[in-house]
C-alpha cells in the first residue's frame, strides 16, 4: 500500500492530502505517525487535487511529515458471536485486557437502510415494569424510544432499569444488549458496568466505551459501531437487541465540531445543516425484518441542555423517533423516581404492542383517560395558586387530587419495583375510580362496568 | 456515417473529478440542466444541478462512498421521468420510482447501491378495453381505452405532448404496457405506458375554482376547516403533535378516487404501517381495500437526500397522471420540511448563497410551484379532475415564525395548526381551532347548505363563536376561577367544553370513531345546540349552572361517537335531555 507524506493542512480533525492518485469518496485511512503509531480517519471529500480526510482521533501528533496509506474500502468492523460479554473502546478495539474479536463477517458501519417495504410491523409489548412507560407510554420490540433527560437526573437509573426487568411476557427469549457510552464520565461508565456485572446482564451485553476524556471525535464512529453490531446480532443471529445509546448530546457536540472545522454554514444554533439526516442513519436502524426472529430496539439518550426539548438535539431526535421518556426535574425536585412527566412523554408505537390479546382491551382508553385526567389536574394548580382551594368547584377539586394521587402512586415507584402490566392497569383504575363515573369520557360504558373497582367487584370473586 | 457520430457522441463520455458526499463534479460532459447521468462505474443515477464553465455538477440519487475521481460519467440525454401506466397503484415507491418490493427481490431486506428497477412491470399483461375506434379524431390527453386496474378503471390516454391525428387502428385484449396498442393514420404508435419528466407540470385545458369539500371524515376538518376538492393545505406542527396521523387518516378516509401518499424523509415503520394496514382496510364508498386506490412514496429519512428531494415531484407527477383521467386525487406530503431540507443540502454542497437559515434562496418559489400543481381542473380530453394537495411541515422546536411554514403559509389555504399543548394532554386531533383557518368556507357554503343541511353553516358559525367566546373567558377564569362568572357565562364555557370534547375530539384509533361522515357530524353539532338552547332558557328562568351541569343526558352525548348506529341511541339522548329540563324548569 502507497504512503503518502504530502499533508498540506491540518485543522481540527481534518487533514489535507494532495497529489495523490484517485482516493474513494468514504475510504478509510490510517495516518502514520514518527513514532509509528496509527491513527484512523475517512475521506469526506476527494478530488484529483485534493484528499480531504476526517480523524478520529485526536490529532495530536500529526504533522505534515506523517504518513497517510489509503486502505481502498470504507469503514469495516469485524463481528462475531464472541463480542457478547466484551468491552471496547468507543473505536471498537478490546480494552477488556481480552483477546482481539476473531472476526465472523466484516461489516460496513454505516450500515444500509432498510427498504421499507422489507421491515416487519413492531407488535410486541416490551413490559419494563414502570407504569408511566408500560401503562401509558408503551415500549415495543423494534422500536426507537429516547429519554430526553437534564444534566444530573436519574435518567442512567431510568435506562437501567429498564435494561433491566424488560422482557416480553409469554416470552422466554432474553434480550441482548448492546451499550454505547459516547463522552460520558468514568463514575457514570463504572455504574452501568457494576449494574451489568451484579445483573448478570454483562454475558449477554456488548459494551463501547467512548468516555468524556477519549477523542470527541472518535464518538462519530461509537453508536456506528454499536449499531452494526446490533443489527449483526439481531439480523444474523436472531437476537432481540436493546441498544442503548448515551449520551446523544456528546455525539452532536462532536458533530458540530466537524462540521465547524470544515467550514460549513451552521445550522440552528452551530449544528450542521445535515444533523436531522444523520441521526436519522443511526436512529432508523431499529426495527424488525419480516420473516425474520431478531430486532433491534433502540434507548437512546440525551440530555437537553438547558432542560430545554426545543433545543435542536432534542428536536431532531424527537422528530426522527417514534416517542419520547421525558424526565422532568420538578418531579425529582420532589422526591419522585422515576421522575417521568407523561405530559410531554409520548410512545407511537403503543397502539401497536396493547390491547386484547397483547396487554389488556381497555389499555388504550385508560391510558388516555389518565392522561386528560392528569393534565386537567395539572392546569389547575397554577389556578389553585391564585384563586385558593376554595374557589374550585367540585369536579376541579378531585381533578387536582387525582394529579397528587398520580404522582404519589402511579409515577412514583421503587428502583427494583417491577410491576407487571395489570398491577399498572389496576392501580390506573383504583386512580381514576377516585372520579366520578361520568366524567370518565375517555371510556366506553362496556368497560367501565367490566374494570371500574365500583363495578368490578363481581368480576372479582371468579 | 450519421450514426457513427451519434454513436461517437453518446460514447463520449465525462469524467469524474470530485466527490463530495451526494454531490459530484463531472468534466467533459455535454450536459444540459436536469438531464440523468450514470455516475461512476457501477452507473449510479444522478441528475445535473448545476453547469459552471466545464464543471458539471451532478446530484446522486444513492450513496457515493467508494466512488473515486476519474471514474466515467455518462449522459441519458432524458431528464427525470416517471412511467405512467397501468400497474402504479398499490405499489411502494422509491423517490425515483424503484418499486420497493422489486428492490427486495433484487438485494434483499437492506437497499444497496446501483440497482435499477422500472417503475411499472414491463412482463406483466393487461386486458384493454379500446374507446376509441378506427377513423376517430384524437387530441392531445384523448382517452384511448381503459384498463380494469384494480377496482380503479385506468384510463389510458394519448401523451399530452403530442399532435392531434386520427386513429388508424386500436387493439383489444391483452397487453403488456410496451406493447403497441394504437396506431394514428400518420403512423404514430402508441403503447399504454408514457413517460413524463416530473419537474414539469402535465398541462390541463383550464383550471378551475374549488367548490366541492373534500369530505376526510374528520370532525374538526369538514366541520370548521374544510378542504377543498383541488384545494391546498397545510399542516404544520412540532414533532408528535399528530401531522401523520391526520395524514394517515386523509389518506384513509378521504373521499378522493385516489390517493399518492409520500413519506418524504420520515420514518421507515410509518411506511410499513400503512403498507400492513392499508390492504385490510376497506372504503367507505366502495367497500374495497384501501390500498386498491392508493400509491406509495417511501423515502424515509436515512434514503439518500437526493431522491428525497425528487419524491415529492415523482409523486404529484403520478398525482397528475391520474387527475388526467378525470378523477379526483388528494396528495399528502410529509413531511415537507425534509424535502425543504433535502434542498437545503443539495444547496449548501453547492456553496450556494444561502438564504434564511440557510436555505436557498428559491426556497419559496419551489414550494409555490409545487402547491401551483394542485387544482381543479378540466383535463385536455374534456373531463374534470382534481388534485388536492395536503403537506405536513416541521418546523424546528415547533415554532412557526420559521421559513418553511411561512412560505407555505403564503400558498396554501388552509392551515391546521397543530398544537403541542393540545396533544400532550391527549387532545387529538390537536388542530388548534383559533389559530387555524379555511379560506374555502365560502367557495364551499351552497356545496354545505344543499347536502348537509341549510343549518350547517349557521351552526358552524354558532360553534365556532361559543369556542371564541370560551377562549376570552378563560383568561378571566385563570384569574378568578369559574365560579367569578356571570351564570349565562358558566353555560357557555360548559357548551364550549362539550364542542371540544364531544365534537372536536376524534379517536383515530377507534373503529367507529375514525371516520364520522357528515351526517353524524351534523347530529353531534345539533344536539350540542340543542343543550346549549335548553341551558340558556332554564338559566334565564332560574335554574343554576350547577343544576344544568348535572343534566345527566349531557353526559351521554359523549358516548355517540363510538357508536355506530347511533340515531336511536341519540334521539333516546334527546328524549331524556328534555325531559330532564323540563323537570328543572318547572321546578323553577
Ligand atoms: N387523531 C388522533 N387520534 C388519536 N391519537 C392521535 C391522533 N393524532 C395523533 N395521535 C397520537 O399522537 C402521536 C403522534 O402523532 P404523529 O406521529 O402523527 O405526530 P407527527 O406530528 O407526525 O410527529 P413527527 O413530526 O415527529 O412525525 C400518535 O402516535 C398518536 O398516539
Ligand atoms: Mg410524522
Amino acid at each position: 500500500m502507497k504512503e503518502y507524506r504530502t499533508i498540506s493542512k491540518i485543522a481540527g480533525p481534518l487533514v489535507f492530502v494532495e497529489k495523490t492518485e484517485p482516493i474513494a469518496y468514504g475510504e478509510l485511512v490510517n495516518i502514520i505517525l514518527a513514532d509509528g503509531t496509527t491513527k484512523r480517519g475517512q475521506v469526506l471529500d476527494t478530488s484529483d487535487e485534493l484528499v480531504v480526510v476526517q480523524i478520529f482521533e485526536t490529532t495530536a501528533g500529526i504533522g505534515r511529515d506523517s504518513g497517510v496509506r489509503f486502505t481502498g474500502e470504507t469503514i469495516k468492523m469485524p463481528v462475531g458471536r464472541e463480542m457478547l460479554g466484551r468491552i471496547l473502546s468507543g473505536g471498537g478495539k478490546p480494552i477488556d485486557g481480552g483477546p482481539d474479536i476473531v472476526p465472523e463477517k466484516r461489516l460496513d458501519i454505516n450500515g444500509a437502510a432498510i427498504n421499507p417495504y422489507a421491515r416487519g410491523m413492531p407488535a410486541d409489548f416490551i413490559q419494563t415494569g414502570i407504569s408511566t412507560i408500560d401503562g401509558t407510554n408503551t415500549l415495543v420490540r423494534g422500536q426507537k424510544l429516547p429519554i430526553f433527560s437534564g444534566a444530573g437526573l436519574p435518567h442512567n437509573n431510568v435506562a437501567l432499569q429498564i435494561a433491566r426487568q424488560a422482557k416480553v411476557p409469554g416470552s422466554t427469549e432474553k434480550f441482548a444488549v448492546v451499550f454505547a457510552a459516547m463522552g460520558i464520565t468514568k463514575e457514570e461508565a463504572n455504574y452501568f458496568m457494576q449494574d451489568f456485572e451484579r445483573t448478570g446482564a454483562l454475558e449477554r451485553a456488548v459494551v463501547f466505551l467512548n468516555l468524556a476524556d477519549d477523542p470527541a471525535v472518535e464518538r462519530i464512529i461509537t453508536p456506528r459501531l454499536a449499531l452494526t453490531t446490533a443489527e449483526y446480532l439481531a439480523f444474523e443471529l436472531g437476537m432481540h437487541v436493546l441498544v442503548i445509546l448515551t449520551d446523544m448530546t456528546n455525539y452532536c457536540e462532536a458533530l458540530r465540531q466537524i462540521g465547524a472545522a470544515r467550514e460549513e454554514v451552521p445550522g440552528r444554533r452551530g449544528y450542521p445543516g445535515y444533523m436531522y439526516t444523520d441521526l436519522a442513519n443511526l436512529y432508523e436502524r431499529a426495527g424488525m425484518i419480516k420473516g425474520q426472529k431478531g430486532s433491534v430496539t433502540q434507548i437512546p439518550i440525551l440530555t437537553m441542555p438547558g432542560d430545554d426539548i426545543t433545543h435542536p438535539i432534542a428536536d431532531l431526535t424527537g422528530y426522527i423517533t417514534e416517542g419520547q421518556i421525558v424526565v422532568n426535574r420538578d418531579l425529582h425536585r420532589k422526591g419522585i423516581y422515576p421522575p417521568i412527566n407523561v405530559l410531554p412523554s409520548l410512545s407511537r408505537l403503543m397502539n401497536l404492542g396493547i390491547g386484547k390479546g397483547k396487554t389488556r382491551e381497555d389499555h388504550k382508553k385508560v391510558s388516555d383517560q389518565m392522561y386528560a385526567g392528569y393534565a386537567e389536574g395539572n392546569d389547575l394548580r397554577g389556578l389553585v395558586a391564585i384563586v385558593g382551594k376554595d374557589a374550585l368547584s367540585e369536579r376541579d377539586r378531585l381533578l387536582l387530587e387525582f394529579a397528587d394521587l398520580f404522582e404519589s402512586r402511579f409515577v412514583r415507584q421503587g428502583y427494583d419495583e417491577d410491576r407487571s402490566i395489570e398491577d399498572t392497569l389496576n392501580l390506573a383504575w383504583d386512580l381514576l375510580a377516585t372520579l366520578p363515573v361520568e366524567q370518565l369520557t375517555r371510556i366506553d360504558r362496556e368497560l367501565i362496568n367490566k374494570y371500574h373497582p365500583k363495578f368490578r367487584t363481581g368480576a372479582k370473586k371468579e | 456515417m450519421e450514426v457513427t457520430t451519434k454513436h461517437a457522441k453518446e460514447q463520449k463520455q465525462g469524467v469524474l473529478k470530485r466527490i463530495a458526499g451526494p454531490v459530484v463534479t463531472a468534466v467533459n460532459l455535454d450536459a444540459h440542466m436536469y438531464d440523468v447521468v450514470k455516475v461512476g462505474k457501477e452507473e449510479l443515477m444522478g441528475e445535473v444541478i448545476k453547469i459552471q464553465g466545464e464543471s458539471v455538477i451532478i446530484q446522486v440519487y444513492e450513496d457515493t462512498s467508494g466512488i473515486r475521481p476519474g471514474e466515467p460519467v455518462s449522459n441519458t440525454g432524458l431528464s427525470l421521468a416517471v412511467e405512467l401506466g397501468p400497474g402504479l397503484l398499490t405499489s411502494i415507491y422509491d423517490g425515483i420510482q424503484r418499486p420497493l418490493s422489486v428492490l427486495v427481490d433484487k438485494m434483499g431486506n437492506f437497499i444497496e447501491r446501483g440497482v435499477t428497477a422500472p417503475g411499472l412491470s414491463h412482463d406483466k399483461k393487461w386486458t384493454f378495453k379500446p374507446l376509441v375506434k378506427s377513423g376517430d379524431k384524437v387530441e392531445p390527453g384523448a382517452i384511448l381505452g381503459e384498463v380494469q386496474e384494480t377496482n380503479i378503471v385506468h384510463k389510458v390516454m394519448l401523451p399530452p405532448n403530442v399532435k392531434p391525428g386520427t386513429v388508424k387502428t386500436i387493439k383489444s385484449g391483452d397487453y403488456t404496457i410496451d406493447e403497441i396498442i394504437c396506431v394514428l393514420e400518420d403512423g404514430r404508435e402508441y403503447p399504454m405506458i408514457q413517460r413524463w419528466p416530473v419537474r414539469v407540470p402535465r398541462p390541463v385545458k383550464e383550471k378551475m375554482n374549488p367548490t366541492i369539500p373534500l369530505i376526510t371524515g374528520q370532525r374538526i376538518l369538514d366541520g370548521l376547516f374544510p378542504i377543498a376538492k383541488g384545494g391546498t393545505a397545510a399542516i404544520p406542527g412540532p414533532f408528535g403533535s399528530g401531522k401523520t396521523v391526520t395524514q394517515q387518516q386523509l389518506a384513509k378516509w378521504s373521499d378522493a378516487e385516489i390517493v399518492v401518499y409520500i413519506g418524504c424523509g420520515e420514518r421507515g415503520n410509518e411506511m410499513t404501517e400503512v403498507l400492513t394496514e392499508f390492504p385490510h382496510l376497506e372504503d367507505p364508498k366502495s367497500g374495497k381495500p384501501l390500498m386498491e386506490r392508493t400509491v406509495l412514496i417511501a423515502n424515509t429519512s436515512n434514503m439518500p437526500v437526493a431522491a428525497r428531494e425528487a419524491s415529492v415531484y415523482t409523486g404529484i407527477t403520478i398525482a397528475e397522471y391520474f387527475r388526467d383521467m378525470g378523477y379526483d386525487v388528494s396528495l399528502m406530503a410529509d413531511s415537507t420540511s425534509r424535502w425543504a431540507e433535502a434542498m437545503r443540502e443539495i444547496s449548501s454542497r453547492l456553496e450556494e448563497m444561502p438564504g434564511e437559515e440557510g436555505y436557498p434562496a428559491y426556497l419559496a418559489a419551489r414550494l409555490s410551484e409545487f402547491y401551483e400543481r394542485a387544482g381543479l381542473v378540466k383535463t385536455l380530453n374534456g373531463a374534470r379532475g382534481s388534485v388536492s394537495v395536503i403537506g405536513a411541515v416541521s418546523p424546528p422546536g415547533g415554532d412557526f415564525s420559521e421559513p418553511v411554514t411561512q412560505n407555505t403559509l403564503r400558498i396554501v389555504k388552509v392551515f391546521w395548526a397543530l398544537d403541542a399543548k393540545l396533544s400532550q394532554r391527549r387532545h387529538f386531533p390537536a388542530i388548534n381551532w383559533l389559530n387555524s383557518y379555511s379560506l374555502y368556507l365560502e367557495a364551499l357554503h351552497d356545496y354545505y347548505d344543499k347536502e348537509v343541511s341549510p343549518e350547517w353553516n349557521t351552526i358552524r358559525s354558532w360553534a365556532m363563536e361559543i369556542l371564541q367566546k370560551e377562549a376570552e373567558l378563560q383568561e378571566i377564569v385563570q384569574l378568578v376561577g369559574s365560579d367569578a362568572l356571570p351564570e349565562s357565562e358558566q353555560v357557555t364555557i360548559e357548551v364550549a367544553r362539550m364542542i371540544r370534547e364531544i365534537f372536536l375530539q376524534q379517536n383515530a384509533y377507534d373503529a367507529v370513531d375514525t371516520f364520522c361522515d357528515m351526517k353524524k357530524q351534523y347530529a353531534m353539532m345539533k344536539a350540542i345546540k340543542t343543550y346549549a338552547e335548553l341551558s340558556y332558557s332554564a338559566q334565564l328562568v332560574g335554574v343554576s349552572p350547577a343544576q344544568i351541569n348535572a343534566v345527566k343526558a349531557k353526559n351521554e352525548l359523549a358516548q355517540i361517537k363510538f357508536i355506530k348506529d347511533y340515531t336511536p341511541e341519540l334521539a333516546k339522548i334527546m328524549k331524556q335531555m328534555d325531559d330532564e329540563f323540563n323537570t328543572l324548569r318547572s321546578a323553577a
